[in-house]
């Protein structure tokens, strides 16, 4: 005969026991430190150069970029920071080939969504690929890590079926949410820079990396050009910081007993 | 001779499935330092009882699991991915050491994304 009372007590302990084996895991944070790209320490500066931009008018996309750029490196890098002015590329290359035969700095965005991305920037490689212009820049500079390369900053616009979620009541007035496909014309942005970083010694180009990302909105909605360009920008910050300094990335995973 | 022989089986069965059990133990012990350990920050301390537990008991699916997030942490990127993998075999439908691996994933092709098109 067993008393109620240490039936409880029992039953008690049995659910701890089976509850102390069943929390066999444990969140934990870490900080993954990710080695940078390229070894910078041959460098003790770094020139943000100046950038080729193409697409909407309504942000100056080599300006921005060279800001946005020196601020982050400034804040989260290791070189010194040079504080000089962008370099015009694009009359670089007019001035090389005359007005007419160059392409446009700043081609509009109607023009640059119809050629093809690549296309937009054939005019600007071989400027890239000069090692005796970017060996006199870095003579100019300190032999600094130059960083350079092309920045693509379009409207898009996209039409076609979007899952979203639909809120109803049934008949007992409770909320039920149902996932409800339906055709949305949709507008927005792509933001595809191509960062390439020069030896300011040699000329030589080190490394370059390509971004592509984008951003849809619904056809009425009015977002300023410029704030999704930041909004862009900072999805592919990391990365780019990355190839120049160790980056920590922070997270949490699942200890398992 | 043939009950010989079922009795021999038997009793090697037996005396394995103790031995097996202490192992696991054994090895248990050695994650749940671990874990206390990596919780107070000590990483290298923490790696040290894992590799111990996988020694000790190389089918335990959680000491890699857990072995490939201090090596994650400290930034060993290839040995983690080598940890996760064995985990993953160990144990195929385990979601807690998917997810961590899933997670780990993401950090580790990011480091190796050259050209984003």
């Amino acid at each position: 005969m067993i008393a109620p009372g240490a039936r409880t007590v029992g039953s008690f302990a049995l659910i701890a026991i089976l509850s102390g084996c069943t929390t066999a895991y444990l969140d934990i944070p870490i900080e993954t430190p990710i080695q940078p790209k390229l070894d910078v320490r041959p460098f003790s500066r770094v020139f943000v150069a100046g950038f080729v931009s193409a697409g909407t008018d309504d942000v100056d996309g080599n300006l921005e970029t060279v800001r946005l750029l020196r601020s982050q490196l400034r804040n989260k890098g290791t070189l010194r920071v040079i504080d000089a002015d962008a370099l015009a590329l694009g009359d670089l290359v007019a001035g090389e080939n005359g007005a007419a035969g160059a392409a446009p700095a700043t081609a509009p965005a109607t023009a640059a969504a119809e050629v093809s991305d690549d296309m937009a920037f054939a005019a600007y490689e071989k400027v890239f690929a000069d090692k005796e212009y970017w060996k006199k820049v870095g003579e100019e500079m300190q032999q600094p890590l130059i960083v350079t390369g092309t920045i693509l900053f379009r409207t898009q616009q996209r039409s076609g079926f979007v899952q979203r979620e639909r809120e109803t009541f049934d008949a007992l007035g409770r909320r039920v949410v149902q996932p409800e496909r339906t055709y949305m014309e949709r507008k927005g942005f792509i933001l595809r820079p191509s960062f390439i970083f020069i030896d300011g010694r040699t000329g030589e180009t080190l490394h370059t990396e390509t971004f592509r990302e984008e951003i849809l909105y619904n056809a009425n909605q009015t977002t300023p050009p410029l704030s999704s360009f930041f909004e862009l920008m900072d999805r592919l910050l990391p990365s780019f910081l990355n190839t120049l300094s160790a980056q920590k990335v922070r997270g949490s995973r699942t200890l398992l007993k | 001779m043939l009950r010989f022989l079922v009795v021999v089986t038997l009793l090697s069965a037996l005396s394995a499935a103790p031995a097996y059990a202490d192992a696991r133990g054994d090895a248990r012990q050695q994650v749940e330092f671990g874990i206390a350990v990596a919780q107070k920050g000590l990483w290298r301390e923490a790696i040290f009882r894992w590799l111990r537990a996988t020694e000790l008991d190389p089918t335990y699916a959680q000491a890699f699991n857990n072995l490939a997030i201090a090596y994650e942490h400290e930034g060993d990127l290839v040995k983690a991915r080598e940890a996760y993998e064995k985990a993953l075999r160990l144990d195929p439908n385990n979601p807690l050491i998917k997810q961590n691996h899933d997670l780990f994933k993401e950090i580790n092709d990011r480091t190796g994304r050259k050209d984003g098109r």
